[in-house]
């Protein structure tokens, strides 16, 4: 009976893992400066996702106040990146990631 | 039911997220992560926890995909990118291969950890005993939780706000002129 399979925490990880793997590839092959946030913003959402399932596994609401925190600090994150890619970009309007290459030794 | 759930909103965040990666285009970018932050707010409601899918919809989807878009927008560049030029040759494969390298090894430790499952952890105390119970409410647990055990973090992160907006206020303002100001181009 397929109604009877109940999805377990292991799938919530796995699926957290590709999610964090897909964000990864993007911070490497993306050379957009936005689209470079994006992809922080999806890795650091399957990290909530495995911190919601170990909580909901453990029977432990620490997990989930943790999960309050790390959307705080990738609001302020946010917030500083894109002040930064708007300070560049007005320099340089069509700026890549390979076109800033000032601190190069 | 709730493999049902599970299927389509893990759907929407892997279909999402390899739209961002994928879409040339920074807001059809933008727009995929929103999908994707909708199945991740779904996935929290079959976890129990509906205080964090509300503030996952109102501060992610809201706020931070429209401080995107507003930034997209503001600074003209709503071109697509070309991604047929490839500075470096190798760098592609090597992501791919980096990326199924990480997925399949975060996997084999997830499921070699579910083989060998470690002793569940009862909560000691009564708040967290009481902290997934449905009776009680997730909010109001959270709200123990964070106002109790964690309210010095949570103050500190009043004051780490605060400091980000004043640095992005600095950061992304015109200087006015004659000022030298370093982070705004004086070179121009």
């Amino acid at each position: 009976m397929i109604a009877a399979v109940q999805p377990t925490t292991t799938w919530y990880l796995l699926l957290a893992a590709a999610l964090f793997a897909i964000g990864a590839v993007g911070v490497m092959v993306r050379r957009n400066p936005l689209v470079l946030f994006m992809c922080i913003e999806l890795m650091l959402n399957a990290v909530n996702l495995s911190f919601v399932a170990f909580a909901k596994q453990m029977g432990d609401i620490g997990g989930e106040s943790t999960v309050f925190f790390v959307m705080v600090v990738a609001a302020a994150e946010v917030v500083v990146g894109l002040g930064i890619v708007v300070s560049i970009l007005r320099r340089k309007p069509s700026a890549n990631t390979d076109d800033l290459t000032e601190l190069k030794g | 039911m709730e493999l049902f759930v599970f299927i389509v909103a893990g759907l929407m965040v892997i279909g999402g997220a390899i739209g961002v990666l994928v879409r040339t285009h920074p807001v059809h970018a933008a727009l995929s992560l929103i999908l994707t932050l909708f199945g991740v707010a779904v996935l929290f409601v079959a976890q129990d926890a509906q205080f964090l899918a509300a503030v996952e919809v109102i501060v992610y989807a809201g706020a931070i995909v429209v401080l995107f878009l507003f930034v997209i927008m503001l600074l003209g560049i709503d071109r697509a990118e070309d991604l047929h030029i490839e500075p470096f040759k190798i760098q592609r494969p090597v992501a791919i291969a980096v990326g199924a390298g990480l997925v399949s090894l975060l996997g084999l430790a997830v499921i070699a950890s579910r083989t060998h499952p470690v002793p569940v952890v009862t909560p000691s105390d009564a708040v967290a005993a009481a902290a997934l119970d449905p009776h009680d409410g997730n909010i109001r647990a959270l709200a123990r939780d964070v106002f109790s055990d964690h309210v010095m973090a949570f103050e500190l992160t009043s004051v780490l706000l605060v400091i980000a907006v004043v640095a992005t206020v600095l950061l992304a303002r015109k200087p006015r002129k004659g000022e030298t100001y370093i982070a705004s181009g004086s070179t121009q």
